[in-house]
């Protein structure tokens, strides 16, 4: 059987052109090839770590985020109802002055009108006092102007005397 | 014709088998010429023609047809001879032989080709035979560059042509860059081989020194496969269905299954531990002749599967000459197409296995045990 006998010189060029293509194709194609594949290889595996390392760093950034955004609110709320309280505190207070402040003033417009009122009615009985003798001057002296008169009166008043 | 009427009624409107009709029918004026001048010739021999096509040749044939005096000719590339006899070198084209017309001297004796060999004879240039008609005259070492060795160079040279720009590509741009132009046919099927064939059977850590040797074997059996599938010129070759170059690269996968293997895989194979005396002296002559089977049958696979489907494809065209009618034609190129399509298959599939069992059997010798 003609094709199922090997002939040597095929044989001979087999082997030399495999054996020169595997050392050409080892040096120039598959070492380059494969370095750079494992190369890739080696970063996709550490860039998938990374990128897992850094999702657990989100997770936990963001569960202290949440945290202290929790905090913050409670803080807000706290510093919230104080200022009310104190606000609070501060009408009150701003109210109770005030109110001191508006009777003592009360008080001190009330004297003082007392006061003037005193004054206005002691200087309003000198004047009627002064009037009093002025008029009584004046109607005197129209009276006693004649001599009967003042003899008149004179009895009259010496009638009501009862010398005891 | 009959039955391509009842062809046409059965296919009724379908578009599809008119045309492949029509295209068989444009065929004929070719085939046709064809079967005539074969009706002027002697009868057609098949099984010449097939085993002419699938065994090797001093010269690449390029082209071969009958001109309008009737003259047959034959265009084809010569290639280089290259004999060694009695200490004396020689290298000459095989255009030398006219086709086996002529002798050409080396020392003393002459070289004549016959039946695409190269003998050595006397001066008349006979050739004896003996009573079963097998050819007595001595062959001299005959390193030529037939066409299958001319196919294999044209192989490695596609090869270098395609690896060695994507690796500089590498080297330069780093792993880092996406890949690009010859880089996407490259890695994959870098990556295929190395995951899937070579990690997938051998140890991690010992992989990585085999992968260039399963490599370039993947690849060398790949093209080498492809390139006797194209029909015209610088196809055409049957070099991976020639039993020399698969005994030469199952040779390659014996040499380093065995030079790589363990302590352990030469234990199994010559004490077989765990078993009783009788039992060992059964197995031991059984484990050494699997030492060999195992290459032989990697020989054997890839050169019976490429040749087969030549020799089926050539069978199917043969069809069209051997029944002298042009009407078998659309039969035999529809189904030799349907062939070719499943040796396509056969190509990648047969340098699979080849590496797939190479590295298995490298993988049995090294790995540790599991």
């Amino acid at each position: 059987m003609g094709i199922l006998t090997p002939d040597p010189g095929l044989v001979f060029w087999t082997s030399l052109s495999f054996i020169t293509l595997l050392l050409i194709m080892k040096r120039y194609a598959w070492k380059p090839i494969l370095r750079s594949l494992k190369l890739r290889e080696e970063r996709i595996t550490f860039s998938l770590r990374d990128a897992e390392l850094a999702r657990e760093e989100m997770v936990k950034m963001e569960e202290t985020r949440r945290q202290m955004m929790e905090k913050a609110r409670l803080e807000r709320d706290g510093l919230i109802r104080e200022a009310r309280a104190l606000k609070d505190e501060i009408v009150q207070e701003a109210k109770l002055a005030a109110q001191n402040e508006a009777s003592k003033i009360m008080e001190k417009a009330r004297e003082q009108i007392n006061r003037e009122r005193k004054a206005a009615i002691a200087d309003i009985r000198n004047q009627v006092g002064l009037l009093s003798l002025d008029i009584a001057e004046k109607i005197l002296r129209e009276e006693m102007h004649s001599a009967e008169k003042q003899q008149s009166v004179m009895e009259k008043y010496l009638k009501n005397v009862e010398f005891n | 014709m009959m039955i391509f009427d009842r062809c046409i009624k059965l296919a009724g409107g379908k578009r599809f088998f008119k045309h492949f009709l029509a295209i068989c029918c444009l065929l004929m004026p070719v085939a046709l010429s064809a079967g005539e001048n074969l009706e002027e010739e002697s009868e057609f021999d098949a099984a010449a023609m097939i085993m002419h096509h699938i065994g090797d040749s001093y010269e690449y044939s390029i082209l071969s047809f009958t001109n309008g005096r009737g003259e047959k000719i034959k265009v084809s590339l010569p290639l280089p001879v290259i004999i060694w006899h009695k200490g004396q070198l020689k290298v000459f084209m095989s255009s030398s032989f006219k086709g086996g017309d002529e002798l050409v001297p080396i020392g003393d004796d002459y070289l004549r080709l016959y039946h695409e060999k190269v003998y050595l004879t006397d001066a008349s240039g006979a050739i004896n035979h003996d009573e079963s008609q097998s050819v007595l005259n001595a062959q001299p070492i005959n390193l030529s560059i037939t066409k299958n060795v001319a196919s294999m160079m044209l192989s490695c040279l596609i090869m270098l042509a395609i690896f060695i720009p994507a690796a500089r590509r590498y080297s330069r741009k780093g792993a880092l860059v996406a890949p690009k132009g010859a880089q996407s046919i490259v890695e994959p099927i870098v990556l295929f081989v190395r995951d899937d064939i070579i990690r997938a059977q051998i140890d991690k850590d010992k992989a990585d020194r085999f992968t260039p040797f399963l490599l370039t074997i993947f690849l060398f059996i790949l093209i080498n496969n492809i390139l006797g599938l194209i029909p015209f010129f610088p196809g055409g070759a049957n070099a991976s269905g020639n039993i020399s170059f698969t005994l030469t690269l199952a040779a390659f996968t014996f040499i380093l299954t065995n030079i790589s293997g363990s302590k352990h895989y030469w234990k199994d194979v010559f004490v077989v531990p765990g078993t009783p005396l009788p039992i060992k002296l059964l197995l031991v002559p059984i484990e050494f002749i699997g030492l060999f089977t195992k290459p032989f049958a990697l020989m054997l696979r890839l050169f019976a599967n490429i040749t087969a489907g030549h020799i089926i494809v050539l069978s199917l065209i043969s069809i069209i000459f051997v029944m002298k009618t042009i009407f078998v034609a659309p039969v035999s190129v529809f189904l030799s197409i349907m062939i070719y399509c499943l040796e396509f298959l056969v190509s990648f599939l047969q340098a699979y296995i080849f590496t797939l069992l190479s590295s298995l059997f490298i993988g049995l010798a090294v790995n540790e045990h599991h």
